[in-house]
């Protein structure tokens, strides 16, 4: 294993449900080599999110990729989602183990 | 009268929602009791079709579902005008009530068969066939022009939904198989209906219990609407069985069925094509109020009015 770990962003995502398809075909479009999924759950501006039953389910996406694809991509959530659905998302500094598979 | 014994599970999850129970059922629970309630609906509704030549039906069809459209457009002005709702709210609700509610067109069927009141079997085909038009004609109430709507997205999201997938899918193997040829199913798929209706019930009273804080958003007005759409909804419906002879029992179905409004479906679909509007007003009004009041007070007034108004068109 390498010792030096290179910098990536992480960028997360956590947006109603019913988006995941969506947001899915945004992120290959907008230039990510890959995301992961997670089922979510959480109170916020939306009300209470409890996942019960599928109107009110949450979804968080992970995505690991250079500043310039999450500004990107963050941008265009931000024009397209914002507005009228409950979606936040946050950056944060990740060291990663094998950068060529993430550009 | 007889009492249908689902409906307690349904109570019973409703207390359970109330108390602050920590009875939760798993979501991949919820998802594979939906699953197997659209697939069995869909099989019993097909086996039944294929008693009958589908273009003996083309007539009735057409007067149901012209007859459906009613129920989207009315409502839409009532909550516009009466309720000073905005456009995109109205239009949204509208396509809600229009749509319908396989749950609720379940337990009016087993509300029936309780007390043996026969149905014609192509009621499924209208539950079918009611699903999806108000969702359209909700989303031109709320656009305009057409060329705003996102009409594909919509198609996609209507036609590829799991509801319809498993109706109809549901529906082609039983029409095919006929019979006979579902007998080796008939355990599973409809020995166990009741008890797997049972169970959904349970967690549709716990879903309702968690909704009853969208209700304080939605105000006086749409908590009335939410159950007097379904009383006028429902003597459309009998009228309508009656221009079309309809039993007793036929009559009490479509009722339902023009009375309830859809929580699966629309939803999805509203989200995707009308997503200014704010969901909480529509699911609480349809989940919160509308689908209680059809499975508990309801489906009995639409039996009485089936009974009473039997023949008067």
């Amino acid at each position: 294993m390498k010792a030096i770990t290179p910098h990536r962003k992480l960028l997360s995502i956590v947006c109603e449900a019913c988006l995941e398809s969506r947001v899915a075909h945004d992120l290959g479009a907008l230039g990510a080599s890959g995301y992961t999924v997670i089922d979510a759950r959480g109170q916020g501006a939306h009300g209470t999110r409890d996942g019960i039953w599928p109107p009110s389910a949450n979804v968080r996406f992970e995505v690991i990729c250079d500043m310039a694809t999450a500004e990107v991509i963050s941008t265009y959530l931000h024009d397209n989602y914002y507005q009228h659905y409950g979606m936040i998302s946050y950056l944060s500094d990740v060291q990663v183990l094998r950068p060529e598979k993430f550009f | 009268m007889s009492f249908e014994p689902v409906i307690l599970f349904f109570a019973l999850g409703l207390v359970a929602g109330w108390v602050r129970s920590d009875l939760k059922l798993p979501a991949f629970l919820y998802e594979s009791l939906s699953i197997f309630l659209l697939l069995a609906i869909g099989l019993k509704g097909g086996v039944e079709l294929a008693k009958y030549p589908l273009h003996d039906l083309i007539g009735a069809i057409v007067v149901v579902l012209a007859a459906a459209m009613l129920i989207p457009l009315a409502a839409f002005l009532v909550l516009k005008r009466g309720g000073k709702l905005g456009r995109f709210d109205a239009a949204s609700i509208a396509a809600h009530y229009g749509s319908v509610s396989v749950v609720t067109f379940a337990v009016a069927a087993s509300f029936l068969a309780s007390l043996d009141v026969a149905v014609e079997g192509y009621m499924v085909a209208f539950l079918v066939l009611l699903e999806f038009p108000a969702l359209m004609i909700g989303v031109v109430l709320a656009r305009r022009s057409s060329s705003e709507a996102q009409w594909g997205r919509l198609l996609h999201e209507v036609f590829s939904g799991k509801s319809i997938v498993l109706l109809v899918g549901g529906l082609f193997i039983g029409w095919i198989a006929g019979p006979d040829g579902i007998k080796p199913l008939d355990r599973l798929f409809f020995d166990l209906f009741k008890g797997v209706l049972a169970f959904f019930l349970l967690e549709m009273g716990l879903v309702v219990a968690s909704r009853f804080g969208d209700l304080r958003r939605a105000g006086p007005f749409l908590i009335g609407f939410a159950m007097a759409m379904p009383l006028a909804a429902g003597l459309l419906g009998i009228l309508t069985a009656n221009l079309i002879d309809l039993s007793i029992g036929g009559a009490t179905l479509l009722a339902t069925l023009y009375a309830s409004a859809s929580y699966i479906a629309a939803p999805a679909a509203m989200r995707v094509a009308v997503p200014e509007a704010n969901p909480a007003l529509s699911i609480g009004a349809a989940l919160g109020i509308t689908f209680p009041f059809n499975v508990l007070i309801g489906i009995p007034i639409y039996y009485g009015l089936a009974v009473r108004l039997q023949g008067v068109l």
